[in-house]
């Protein structure tokens, strides 16, 4: 092992300038996981290059020495997509952050896959365009790791995941090929390879050059945050919404653990008494936003909404907006460490869910802060633990696993839009069966036979399901266990 | 994040400080995305989240080697990340722990390094020494290599400062550069009190600032004992406030009450020091300055200094100012970024500094200003060193 390191490293040396390939532990540390920090592990090497030939170069060294390569964006991922392999190349992608052409008319920019998300708008802004994909985490996370995890945001409820917004993807196999997937125009003939490629979490390529859809900015969109004195009321006011017909540019709600801690942040003016808050933004024409503005307060008012605020102006929109997007972190200034779940639910089981979470939370002995988005029934409940408390993590686990479980029971899936990465790897097996597994197995090797490219993540082996069944077994079975999933 | 000190330092205040600095972490890393150098290099040994890493790393007892030190020394301290940071983590102060006990235990820097810092320690914080070493430069101006004469300020004239006459009073921390690289700014700030009914009285003496980001905590605050000592008696006789023009001092004069706050000695008066210390910004807002009738017809850029927008948290105040006396103040982009002066930065770290600069005054020109405006001594001359727009100290311009 220690052999095949030095060798590599010289190898790697020769591909890369010095300080472009880390290998000792000191420099190795701080890469050893993402912004899953529960999950740790020191890579063998970490390397640092800025351009294809690079990536390309690493990566058939890395084939012929059977070395596993995890490809790395920002680490910003809460599924622990990044995280290293003690034997493994950490193959870090944010020198890459150029944009390197902007087409107007088209409404497409090509840009590379170490650029941030936002910095994606801040550059066609000035164009009226925009990138509608927006994960809380939008200022620091790269489009690569993006279109990695296919990941959501606020504004997906309206236009999509990243799946949804994505022309053509460019990435690396393992053997070093460059593939170009998906193109130019909408449609295109054959397999639709770039949405495969989408929320493939690294396991068949490693992409190097994304062409982003761009959407022109709309006329007005306005805000309106309402309070609830119960959070069931809340859930009600979504499904009103929705069921009236209108999709919300963004429809989310917070629970009371979470006002606090963001309001702390923000100022947002956060109703900190209140149990839940429905934040619903609408955006279009200004006519169309006045008239449904009107419809979705009725609708809010008629659940038992007890209070409700409109935005005045686009800075009271920001403000409203930013306690929402730094709702995960903020939750820092109340609990040492949280641990973030990403299940989702059918929307008319919204409320059900809730009092679930609420009761295994007292169950487990552990606060549970619910940040989500409601709209699309994408809970992501913040289980809030002490990592220096001996044992809290392993029961952390134990409580997500639960509440994973009960989104499946109720007609569910165990992630939205964060991955699976290892973080919900064994929940893969409750929620598909063998031969599903085995088909996504084939579809990996047919990318990447030798099995290189971020092993151990998003697919389980059926031999890990095996072992992760027989240990949960007791733990109740699944309901209806004659429905097929999905 | 889970933290396990080492017993080194987990019992000390120094250890308790950064373990509960540690744990309000959840390494989110939204700290990367304006964190200067890890835009310029993409390395996570670069950005906040990375050296809070190795901090991290090195207080739980691991070997601290060359590496640490480098990142370390690579931060600018510009605070941005704490602007951005959800969560409340205090990065500045884990940055100046982080610092002094990477001092104690990496290996020694090379022999250059070790020389460039003493000979700044031994310079910049006297301003009697630097004043003389100034002088001289200028005068050798004519005859020096074109990049070196680029830094050098030049001689302008000086505003008199007008002789106490108010019943209201405040006093001045002058520092150490800037009386001599800069004189008209303190005298300009005179002026502006004295028309608005306060008399402004100059104390002489560097906060510390320098010494104690370098780090050498000692001379850093006994630099601070001895600020504090000179504004000791016009506080003791009334003076409403300890007022501080550079905005790069004033952040350091109000964490005086923090960083002496185990001095028996200087707790208490450290305390009130920091008290009364304003930005020279925010005893000009309450000054209730009459706005200009007339537009001046003048473009100005502001670049707002890290001391003054991260490290004070000041925002928007000076644009104001400028606006109410009848400047446009353009937006440019990245105002939230450093422009690589950074106290002794541009001086230790030149390579990143010049590239901070260079993307810094581009940002700044893209506005096409007439003027550029600051509220840093370091700022305006590192600024001025590469462009033929003037750049003025705000309150020069009022």
């Amino acid at each position: 092992m220690k052999n095949k390191k030095l060798r590599l490293l010289k190898k790697l040396r020769r591909i890369l300038p010095a300080e472009a390939v880390l290998g000792d532990e000191e420099r190795l540390r701080p890469y050893e996981c993402d912004a899953l920090s529960a999950y740790r592990r020191l890579p063998m090497i970490a390397v640092l290059p800025d351009n294809v030939e690079q990536v390309r170069a690493v990566l058939q060294l890395c084939a012929r020495e059977r070395t596993p390569v995890v490809a790395r964006g920002a680490g910003t991922g809460l599924s622990g997509g990044a995280l290293p392999r003690t034997d493994g190349v950490l193959l870090v992608m944010a020198k890459f952050n150029r944009i390197l052409a902007v087409d107007e008319h088209n409404r497409t920019a090509t840009v590379q896959p170490g650029v941030t998300n936002l910095a994606i708008s801040e550059a066609v802004a000035h164009l009226g365009l925009f990138y509608a994909p927006d994960p809380s985490s939008q200022l620091a996370c790269t489009i690569g790791g993006n279109v990695a995890e296919n990941s959501g945001g606020v504004h997906c409820l309206k236009y999509g995941l990243t799946v949804h917004n994505i022309m053509e993807v460019k990435a690396v196999t393992m053997d070093g090929a460059v593939l170009t997937l998906g193109g130019r125009a909408l449609d295109a003939p054959g397999f639709d390879l770039a949405a495969l490629i989408t929320g493939s979490e690294g396991l068949l390529g490693v992409i190097v050059e994304v062409t982003v859809k761009l959407l022109p900015r709309p006329d007005t969109a306005r805000v309106l945050l309402a309070a609830f004195d119960r959070v069931e009321k809340a859930g009600d006011g979504v499904a009103a919404v929705i069921g009236a017909g209108i999709i919300p540019a963004g429809l989310e709600m917070m629970d009371n653990p979470a006002i606090r801690a963001t309001e702390e942040f923000t100022g947002a003016g956060y109703p900190v008494e209140a149990e839940a808050i429905l934040l619903c933004e609408v955006d279009g024409m200004a006519e169309e936003v006045a008239a449904q503005m009107e419809t979705v307060e009725e609708m809010l008012r008629q659940a038992g909404a007890v209070h409700i605020r409109a935005a005045r102006d686009e800075r009271e929109r920001a403000l409203f907006w930013s306690g929402r997007k730094g709702a995960f972190p903020a939750v820092g200034r109340i609990s040492p460490d949280y641990y973030c779940i990403d299940g989702t639910i059918p929307r008319r089981e919204l409320g059900r869910v809730l009092r679930r979470i609420k009761e295994l939370s007292a169950e487990f002995n552990l606060r549970v802060a619910n940040v989500f988005h409601a709209g699309d029934g994408n809970l992501h409940p913040l289980i809030l633990y002490d990592a220096n408390v001996p044992g809290e993590l392993e029961r952390t686990e134990q409580l997500a696993a639960a509440i994973l479980g009960h989104c499946v029971e109720v007609g569910g899936t165990i992630t939205g839009e964060h991955g699976v990465g290892v973080e919900k790897i064994n929940q893969m097996c409750t929620q598909f069966n063998a031969r599903e597994l085995a088909q996504m197995h084939a579809v990996k090797s047919a990318f990447d036979p030798e099995g290189l490219l971020n092993p151990g993540k998003a697919v389980p082996t059926l031999a890990r399901c095996a072992e992760f069944g027989a240990m949960h077994v007791h733990h109740g079975k699944v309901a209806f266990p004659e429905l097929e999933r999905f | 994040m889970q933290t396990a000190l080492a017993d080194f330092i987990r019992e000390t205040p120094r250890g308790r400080e950064a373990d509960a600095i540690l744990r309000k972490c959840v390494h989110c890393g939204l700290c990367t995305a304006t964190c200067p150098t890890y835009r310029l290099l993409g390395n996570e040994l670069d950005s906040p989240r990375g050296r809070i890493y190795l901090i991290k790393r090195m207080l739980e007892g691991a070997a601290v080697g060359a590496a640490t030190q480098l990142h370390l020394d690579r931060c600018l301290g510009c605070r941005a990340c704490e602007s951005t940071c959800p969560s409340g983590v205090e990065y500045g102060r884990l940055l100046e722990s982080g610092k002094i006990v990477a001092e104690q235990n990496a290996p020694q820097r090379g022999a250059k390094e070790r020389a460039l810092r003493r000979l700044i320690l031994a310079v910049v914080p006297h301003e009697k020494r630097f004043a003389f070493l100034l002088r001289i430069a200028q005068k050798l101006a004519p005859v020096l290599p074109h990049r070196l004469r680029a830094k050098i300020p030049h001689q302008r004239a000086v505003p008199a400062w007008p002789a106490p006459r108010h019943r209201r009073r405040m006093v001045m921390l002058r520092g150490c550069v800037q009386p001599a690289a800069a004189p008209a700014i303190d005298a300009a700030a005179a002026q502006l009190l004295d028309e608005h009914g306060v008399s402004l009285l100059g104390a002489g003496g560097c906060c510390g600032g320098v010494a104690l980001h370098l780090p050498a905590a000692k001379k850093g605050l006994a630099l601070a004992r001895k600020a504090i000592d000179a504004c000791w008696p016009p506080v003791e006789q009334g003076a409403e406030a300890v007022v501080v023009s550079a905005s790069g001092c004033a952040v350091t004069v109000k964490e005086y009450a923090h960083l002496l706050r185990d001095d028996p000695a200087y707790a208490e008066k450290a305390r009130v020091v920091s008290s009364l210390a304003r930005d020279l910004s925010e005893v000009a807002a309450a000054l209730n300055i009459i706005p200009a009738i007339a537009p001046r017809n003048l473009r100005v850029a502001f670049h707002s200094p890290c001391t003054l927008q991260h490290g004070q948290k000041i925002t928007g105040v000076v644009e104001r100012l400028l606006e109410d006396a009848g400047y446009t103040v353009a937006a440019t982009p990245n105002h939230h970024l450093c422009c690589g002066s950074a106290g002794t930065y541009s001086l230790l770290q030149p390579g990143l500094s010049r590239q901070l600069l260079k993307n810094k005054l581009h940002d700044l020109h893209s506005a096409a200003p007439d003027l550029i405006a600051t509220a840093n001594i370091g700022c305006l001359l590192h600024l001025q060193s590469r462009t033929a727009t003037p750049v003025r100290h705000w309150v020069e311009l009022l």
